[in-house]
């Protein structure tokens, strides 16, 4: 690297948010709503607020009440109440229906586009002077001298695939502030090194995480019931995979529809997105979208660790929140409120002592953590098949928690089994004619973009991994578990190796998490690349 | 001197562009938007030429609705000096926004109105020639490279044969084509100071010789989606299938 060495510009705050999602947002305006002195940023990589957020998404609306009175009157762009519950085991063209579980009846709650109503709340946040910088990456931690974060450095723009300055070169700036707060969602690449450089997972489980892929639907007329909310287990997965779907129907003739996998999986030659296009062919999906059209498609991964998982959430200098933290309830489904209420109580903290200090504590003993502590073993339960999964989630749901037992959690990149020790199931799977064809045609429609002459930001630490001990073992399941087919074994005059195609990342986080060796380690490319999702 | 650039809000090149289900229009519920690349370029351009000391202010200008002071202040944030919204409806025709950029110009007695050859939206490619033959000054389209030598401008054009280079009496007005220039990022720093910077709203009417002609426009629809391929074994059948289909 020939980078100019230079000194970065800064910028002074109280307080920097990374992440313009809804714990960062819910944070930033609290903080103003408190003391509307406090000098508040959030740094949003995407090129535009909402841009990258993906989620199903169905919101309990208390969180949102507190934050914004009177949202009702001039809602998110996307919200419709929730009128009706469905819950579906599914054959491969056979479906019987369950009584919703408890967690999941949806009374009161509202569908929305999570992107939609982060855009929404953007607005609010800058109307309350809060600066929001999208298309800005937060790429690396500033470290005071005492060793606390003392904020967040910006990427630099500009730099060219041999890491050398182009002509439209920008050193990116230091935002320094007192205290640092980490909304970047599930697997965000700083929180990542905090949790290493400061152990705050000493004390508790692995984090264990599932991948979401989502697509909206424009249906023929008539074919959507405003309101209506399905979920499915069962085919396409077999069951000792957990995972299922959602089915969202909005209005406008517009649904949302998606597949979640558990990342705990054990099938080395598993491919998330062909369950999840598979999925769209049973019966009652395919009935449902046939003659429609994609507006939009995308993949995140997303926090399941739940209660056991919950790393400290605070060290000098910063704190977590959200899927950052992993507040997301799995029984419920949703984040949004916890991301929301993880936020606020961070804004009062930090409006009250001005420090970091005392949130760990603060966030454990508040609703957010009781709410994950009741029905901390119901996912958890899944780890011996869907059966014994339901059993448990049965009996936890009906003490409430109370039974003094708590299941542990298991990183999810040590559950892969070796491709000669697995006995593949039979999953019934058939010829596909629904789009998108393939993970290719399923990019487009998330419309990502990477200026491809920058330096990769998904780095092998060891490429010789990949070329030998992987494709022995595991046969390279990253060509399979990306949702962008951004890695690919290719032959070329220089022999056998790791193709990554970067410019199709939209930026789920996946393979930094599921990958075997744990070499793989995602950074953020240059600010204000990645997905452009529409009301996802 | 005075550079006068205009930047229209239009759907970002990435976004996948849909027709909306009623044939009414293009679909912008929750899609991106942003400056119209062409202007971006038109933009850096000016900015590059005041840095070199051949101008003395920017302006940015944009017609519409209230939406597009987000494409003004992109344009501040990248080094103009000031922004300029007239305020109009959403659907507006070349000639319209040709003579609001005549007006501006001679309000703000611009040497230079500098545009982008033609939006990604609409592909009209006419305001800046309607801009010039209603100003009645020189124009430059296409341009490819741009150099000032006090009272005349000398423009490199991109034609269909080649390149073709002029020299035009200034004020003119001169549209960029894809290769003048490659646009800066926007430093963050800027997005702030771009804050403070004065933003002008003035109504369309305020502005003399400004008629609006508005043709409606009847229908809109996507392009046929392409049909299914067949895989065929060799020429012989390629020829073959050609033939039957009555294509050769």
């Amino acid at each position: 690297m020939s980078l100019p060495d230079a000194e970065r510009e800064i910028m002074e705050y109280d307080v920097v948010v990374v992440g313009a999602g809804p714990a960062g947002l819910a944070c930033a305006l609290r903080l103003k709503q408190l003391d509307a002195d406090l000098m508040v940023a959030v740094i949003e990589k995407a090129s535009e607020v909402g841009a990258h957020i993906l989620s199903g998404a169905v919101i309990e609306p208390g969180p949102l009440d507190e934050l914004v009175p009177g949202w009702r009157d001039a809602p998110p762009p996307i919200c419709v109440p929730v009128e009706k519950d469905e819950f579906w085991y599914l054959g491969k063209a056979s479906r019987r229906k369950l009584p919703t579980p408890p967690q999941q009846n949806n009374h009161g709650n509202f569908i929305v586009s999570l992107g939609a109503t982060c855009q929404w709340l953007a607005d609010k946040a800058e109307a309350a002077g809060v600066d929001i910088f999208p298309g800005f990456a937060a790429s690396d931690i500033h470290f005071t001298d005492e060793g606390a974060v003392g904020g967040v450095i910006i990427g630099d723009m500009g730099v060219d695939l041999a890491g050398e300055p182009k002509d439209s070169y920008v050193q990116g700036i230091e935002i320094h502030a007192r205290t640092t707060v980490l909304g970047e969602g599930c697997r965000g690449h700083l929180s990542k090194q905090l949790i290493r450089r400061f152990e705050l997972d000493a004390d508790s489980d692995p984090q264990t995480y599932a991948i979401g892929m989502k697509e909206l639907w424009k249906v023929a007329p008539g074919k959507s019931t405003p309101g209506l909310v399905q979920h499915t287990l069962g085919w396409p997965l077999d069951s000792d995979i957990y995972g299922g779907s959602f089915i969202y129907h909005l209005d406008e003739d517009r649904i949302a529809l998606g597949y979640v996998c558990g990342l705990d999986y054990a099938d080395p030659d598993f491919v998330p997105f062909e369950a999840f296009q598979q999925f769209k062919h049973h019966p009652m999906v395919r009935e449902l979208i046939e003659g429609g059209e994609i507006i939009s498609s995308g993949a995140r991964a997303l926090v399941e660790g739940g209660f056991q998982s919950l790393p400290k959430v605070e060290m000098p200098g910063a704190v977590l929140i959200g899927d950052a933290a992993g507040l997301l309830n799995v029984p419920k489904i949703k984040g949004t409120h916890q991301a929301l209420r993880s936020g606020m109580l961070a804004a009062g903290h930090i409006a009250e002592k001005g420090a970091a200090e005392g949130f760990d504590a603060r966030l454990r003993a508040s609703p957010v953590m009781a709410e994950l502590k009741k029905v901390r073993n119901i996912r958890p339960g899944f780890n011996k098949g869907l059966w014994r999964g339901l059993l448990t989630a049965a009996i936890e749901t009906l003490t409430g928690g109370a039974l003094p037992r708590t299941l542990r959690n298991h990183a999810d990149h040590e559950e892969l089994e070796k491709r000669a020790e697995f006995n593949p199931p039979e999953r019934e799977w058939g010829p596909r004619e629904l789009p998108p064809r393939d993970r290719l045609a399923s990019v487009y429609f998330a419309a990502t973009e990477h200026d491809e002459d920058q330096p990769v930001h998904l780095k092998i630490l060891e490429p010789d991994v990949c070329t030998e001990r992987c494709t022995e073992e595991y046969g390279n399941p990253c060509t399979r578990f990306c949702p962008a087919a951004v890695y690919e074994m290719v032959e070329d005059e220089g022999g056998r190796r790791l193709q990554i195609n970067a410019a199709n990342c939209v930026h789920c986080k996946t393979c930094d998490i599921k990958d075997p060796y744990q070499i793989i380690n995602w950074v953020t490319p240059e600010g204000g690349a990645g997905p452009n999702y529409q009301n996802l | 001197m005075k550079i006068l650039v205009g930047i229209k809000r239009a759907v970002d090149y990435n976004v996948r562009v849909r027709v909306k289900s009623d044939g009414s229009g293009v679909e912008t519920d929750g899609v991106k938007m942003s400056v119209n690349p062409f202007d971006e370029i038109a933009l850096e351009e000016a900015l590059r030429l005041k840095e070199a000391g051949k101008a003395d202010e920017v302006i940015v200008v944009s017609i519409g609705p209230g939406d597009v002071q987000q494409q003004l202040r992109t344009g501040l944030a990248m080094g103009a000096d000031r922004a300029i919204q007239v305020e109009a409806g959403d659907t507006l025709q070349p000639l319209t926004v040709a003579q609001v950029f005549k007006a501006l110009a001679e309000r703000e007695g611009a040497g230079i109105v500098f545009l982008g050859k033609q939006a990604i939206d609409d592909d009209s490619n006419q305001v800046g020639q309607m801009t010039a033959a209603l100003w009645g000054r020189p124009q430059a389209t296409f341009a490819s490279k741009v150099s000032l030598n006090g009272e005349t401008a000398t423009v490199t054009r991109e034609v269909d044969a080649g390149l073709e280079t002029i020299e035009i009496d200034l004020p003119a007005v001169i549209t960029s084509d894809l290769r003048l220039n490659e646009p800066r990022f926007v430093k963050l720093p800027d997005i702030m100071k771009a804050k403070r910077k004065p933003l002008d709203v003035i109504a369309l009417d305020e502005l003399g010789g400004v008629v609006g002609v508005a043709p409606e426009a009847g229908h809109h629809a996507p392009p046929e989606p392409r049909g299914r391929g067949i895989m065929v074994d060799d020429t012989a059948a390629l020829v073959a299938e050609l033939k039957n289909r009555g294509l050769v």
